[in-house]
């Protein structure tokens, strides 16, 4: 607080005297010396702290690249992966909205497609979990013995990770459901009772190529399972159309759309976590939702 | 009367504040252009209605000043690697000033309001004398809460944005999955916005105020009366 005293006693007090005015001028010099002192530690100090910074940030740009991305911000995408993969609950639903609210689904991204394509033709190979010392098994599945497998419908939305999102109706076969019939995702060739409790010698992973191999995705199994992600072969009431990937597609709301590849040609239970296109030329791997 | 002040060291802002301060403008920084870099990707914000644009995010000039441009994958490994250090810097900085009791510099109080105008209208010229304020006036009290209930909503709409079945509950709580979008975009401007504020406050109170948020203490000058000697 300021030290003002009431006017009236200013004609009674007497005046400062030199020696109080010395006095006072040694001090405030010495507060001074001070002040610089404390200034210029601070300063300096925060200085350093700027620079750590810097040299922080030039370190993590340098550390050597993991696909196309610096290693240390590599890493700490796969910390969150690892957290999300270990903490969160892979059942818990995407929202679902009326069928009303679906909207048409804009067209992007075309690498895998092209246009030298017979859908007649088509097959979907199913590469059954091999790990080392187990054989191999294939199973190869038509549109109709997929269509012939129960039928899920869904509108969720899809959600592009260049930040556009639609809602969308889809409808095919739930992964979990082909994998019933077609037990291709564990070691020991047995279908998995309990999605909730997986067997030990499940596929840690699944790898979806494109039939001309140019696109492919890998997504972990807890997500390959949950009961939203379909081998979708309708979208909006209509058979799937070949820009949207048809006859058939991978359509999860537990993924950006660059993970729900379309025109599937083959389907693989990897140990390994598998290439995935997008996740090579910069982008997160788990790219989860 | 010989006018004679004396000097007096007054410390203002704890070290902890300070570094929490330090820490959150890099780091904020960097949040909102590794956003700007997520953000071109699908850039479809403006102001205006119909067919009218009064302002759109961003015009092109803007992206080739910044080097914006096809950077998506980059954004977005530097907004899930420095969320983290906004997030616990800012639990931090909560967690402090609830211990410390400096909240109850920082909250606004009943005049808060009130006061905040008058020194507005200070700030602006249009009143000539300030009114009598504590560590903060009530504009910063206001100010400085709500730029912390707009980090809280940062990481709430991030959160939704980033987890969006995860925490689908927030998502739908946001509005859905756009308009969580829209708010954490919306939410940047008003950063961007505080930081211009700010920034001209600052400028304007002088080197004392600002040299107190790095070393943290303030120099101040009192006026002295006559006093016998020994009092010295």
């Amino acid at each position: 607080m300021p030290l003002s005293a009431p006017a009236a006693d200013n004609h009674e007090t007497p005046e400062i005297s030199p020696e109080q005015a010395a006095a006072i001028l040694a001090h405030n010099q010495a507060v001074e010396r001070q002040v610089r002192l404390r200034s210029r530690r601070a300063f300096v100090g925060l200085g350093l702290a700027g620079l750590a910074g810097v040299l922080g940030w030039r370190w993590l740009l340098n550390s050597p690249p993991a696909e196309g991305l610096p290693g240390g911000l590599r890493k700490v995408l796969e910390a969150n992966e690892t957290l999300a993969r270990t903490y969160f609950k892979h059942a818990r639903l995407a929202p679902e909205f009326p069928k009303s609210r679906a909207e048409k689904l804009r067209f992007n991204g075309k690498v895998g497609l092209p246009p030298a394509f017979d859908p007649a033709t088509w097959r979907l190979t199913v590469q059954g979990y091999a790990p080392s010392g187990n054989s191999a098994r294939t199973q190869h599945l038509t549109l109709a013995e997929l269509q012939a497998l129960p039928r899920t419908e869904m509108t969720t939305e899809f959600k592009c990770i260049e930040g556009w999102s639609q809602i969308v109706s889809w409808a095919g076969v739930r992964l979990s459901d082909v994998l019933a019939h077609y037990p291709l995702a564990t070691a020991s060739g047995r279908a998995i009772a309990d999605l909730a409790a997986q067997p030990p010698d499940v596929a840690p992973y699944v790898s979806l190529v494109t039939p001309d191999e140019k696109y492919y995705v890998g997504i972990e199994i807890e997500a390959a399972l949950h009961p939203q992600t379909l081998l979708c072969y309708e979208m909006n009431g209509a058979p799937l159309t070949l820009p949207h990937g048809a006859p058939l597609r991978l359509v999860t709301p537990l993924k950006y759309g660059v993970k729900q590849i379309k025109r599937i040609g083959t389907i693989a239970f990897t140990a390994q976590r598998p290439a995935d296109y997008w996740a090579q030329r910069g982008y997160d791997w788990h790219a989860g939702h | 009367m010989l006018a004679i002040t004396e000097k007096k060291i007054v410390a203002k802002h704890p070290l902890a504040i300070r570094w929490f301060h330090w820490v959150n403008f890099p780091v904020l920084s960097l949040m909102i252009w590794s956003g700007v870099l997520i953000y071109w990707a699908n850039d479809v914000y403006r102001l205006g209605w119909g067919d009218t644009t009064v302002l759109k995010f961003f015009p092109k000039s803007f992206y080739q000043a910044f080097n914006i441009p096809f950077k998506l994958a980059q954004g977005m490994s530097w907004h899930f690697v420095l969320m983290w250090v906004f997030f616990l810097n800012g639990v931090l900085y909560v967690g402090y000033t609830a211990v410390s009791g400096e909240w109850r510099y920082l909250l606004p109080t009943r005049n808060s309001f009130r006061e905040a105008w008058l020194v507005t209208l200070h700030d602006l010229g249009l009143r000539k004398e300030a009114p009598p304020v504590g560590k903060f006036n009530g504009a910063q009290q206001i100010a400085y809460t709500s730029v912390i209930l707009m980090g809280v909503g940062s990481v709430l709409t991030g959160l939704a944005i980033y987890k969006p079945t995860q925490f689908g509950w927030l998502t739908t709580l946001c509005g859905g999955y756009k308009s969580a979008r829209v708010i954490h975009f919306g939410l940047t401007i008003g950063y961007v916005l505080f930081f211009l504020v700010h920034i001209a406050q600052v400028v304007r109170a002088g080197w004392n105020n600002f040299r107190a948020m790095v070393a943290g203490f303030e120099v101040v000058e009192e006026p002295v009366l006559p006093r016998a000697p020994d009092e010295l």
